[in-house]
């Protein structure tokens, strides 16, 4: 099994990688088309602000590769909200995988969303043997609200989705890499599904 | 619903964890990245390191061990102590480290908040503050308590906050080490004034003082040392206890 982990200079790639060992696979740092497109699973991460995580796709040509992928493709945190169509973070137009925008969490809570908070109304195979209501970790300002590709839904204020899923690609708000044993096994069902 | 977070400090100078610790089953209490594993499989929701040598050759050292904590544990984790430049922070970062936390160069030099904020997002920025109750009002301290400023709290909360700093990290000097109970009325104002998580420190001597600073104020996290290394308050039964006492808890 070839996984590959985008490398685009945002993003804690480093914990992906040690997450996937924890799990007994071998996850390859890469920025390389042909290593991208060549391997059975793709996990794109991402932390930190979307124009400046867009502009680093674009000048390595990877938004234009990661739409058109046909293995798995997750989308972790940052990366998740990228696969979107529009971030209001910085005004973004991200990579229009997912027809939603990105917007902010208004103040009424604080903002960074930041700790663990229960994930819900689980809908598909990527959350097997993680019970409804389960923790895991997050830390974000912005969200992807409900839409028809949500397969997870976390509340902070209102309910938002925590993941999203469309043919090969899903997407997860929270971290799987820092979610304890329950993260590890929604890392494991992608791999495995 | 969002959870309130444990948070267990370790004290790092050469590499090694400072405080002693007291558990029986660590082949080497010393080992910081053996404590945190320890810690993380014990229910802490995060890790707090802080590195109290801190010179620059420490730096890449640090980020040695960062990169050795992201390999053994899958919780989130903050690293602190001297951080001075954008090339700290993203060597970190990049080591595996969640968050950093900085404290008296933020003082000195305010603008590196709003610097760190654009280039990392102000959720990977924790602004520690450390302060002391003097004639009715709250001043910050430096270099570890050492170093009194003019500067009020909750002014430079305010301030930290509008130049994205992600959360605070507040230590209360009066309480630190008293182990009688956290600075709850200061930290009920500080949550009032800011919009951004709060993590609170120092004080923390029994479960009762975890529950009484979750109910008094819209406090986000406590953070301990002592008390957690020496085993007198066990993470597993302190969680159970919050959550018997309808605190937010992932057990």
């Amino acid at each position: 099994m070839k996984i590959a982990i985008i490398d685009y200079g945002a993003g804690n790639t480093q914990s992906v990688k040690y997450a996937l060992k924890r799990l007994g696979c071998k996850g390859v740092l890469t920025s390389d088309k042909e290593v991208i497109s060549s391997s059975d699973r793709v996990i794109f991460p991402g932390v930190g602000h979307a124009s400046s995580a867009m502009k680093k796709l674009e000048s390595k040509g990877l938004d234009l590769l990661i739409p058109e992928l046909k293995q798995p493709v997750l989308g972790i945190c940052l990366g998740m909200q990228l696969m979107c169509n529009f971030s209001e973070e910085g005004n973004t137009n991200c990579l229009k995988i997912f027809d939603s925008n990105v917007k902010r969490f208004d103040n009424s809570f604080k903002v960074p969303q930041i700790g663990w908070n229960t994930v819900f109304d689980l809908k598909t195979s990527l959350f097997n043997s993680i019970i409804e209501n389960e923790y895991m970790y997050l830390i974000h300002s912005y969200y992807v609200p409900l839409i028809t590709d949500t397969v997870a839904t976390s509340n902070y204020g209102i309910n938002y989705s925590t993941a999203i899923n469309k043919n090969n690609f899903t997407g997860v708000q929270f971290h799987p890499e820092k979610s304890g044993s329950k993260g590890e096994l929604v890392l494991k069902n992608f791999i495995n599904n | 619903m969002l959870a309130k977070r444990i948070i267990p400090c370790l004290d790092i100078k050469d590499s090694r964890t400072v405080k002693g610790v007291n558990f029986v089953d660590l082949v080497d209490a010393g080992d910081p990245v053996e404590l945190a594993r320890y810690y993380s499989k014990n229910g802490a929701d995060e890790l707090v390191f802080l590195d109290i040598t801190a010179t620059k050759e420490d730096r890449k050292t640090l980020a040695k061990l960062a990169d050795k904590i992201s390999e053994n544990i899958n919780i989130p984790f903050t690293v602190g102590g001297g951080i001075k430049t954008v090339e700290d922070v993203d060597i970190l970062l990049r080591s595996g480290a969640d968050k950093v936390s900085i404290n008296s160069y933020a003082v000195k030099n305010p603008d590196f908040i709003n610097e760190l904020a654009t280039n990392f997002g102000t959720q990977c920025v924790v602004v520690a503050i450390d302060a002391k109750y003097i004639d009715n009002d709250w001043f910050v301290y430096l270099v570890g308590g050492r170093e009194k400023t003019d500067i009020r709290l909750f002014d430079w909360a305010k301030e930290v906050e509008k130049r994205g700093a992600g959360e605070i990290l507040f230590t209360s000097m009066d309480h630190d080490g008293t182990k009688n109970g956290f600075a709850c009325q200061a930290l009920e104002k500080l949550s009032e004034i800011v919009n951004i998580p709060i993590i609170a420190s120092g004080g923390a001597g029994k479960f009762e003082h975890f529950s009484e600073v979750f109910k008094s104020g819209n406090i986000d996290a406590a953070l301990a040392a002592s008390v957690f290394h020496f085993n007198e308050i066990g993470l597993k039964e302190l969680k159970t206890e919050l959550k018997n006492n309808n605190i937010p808890i992932r057990l």
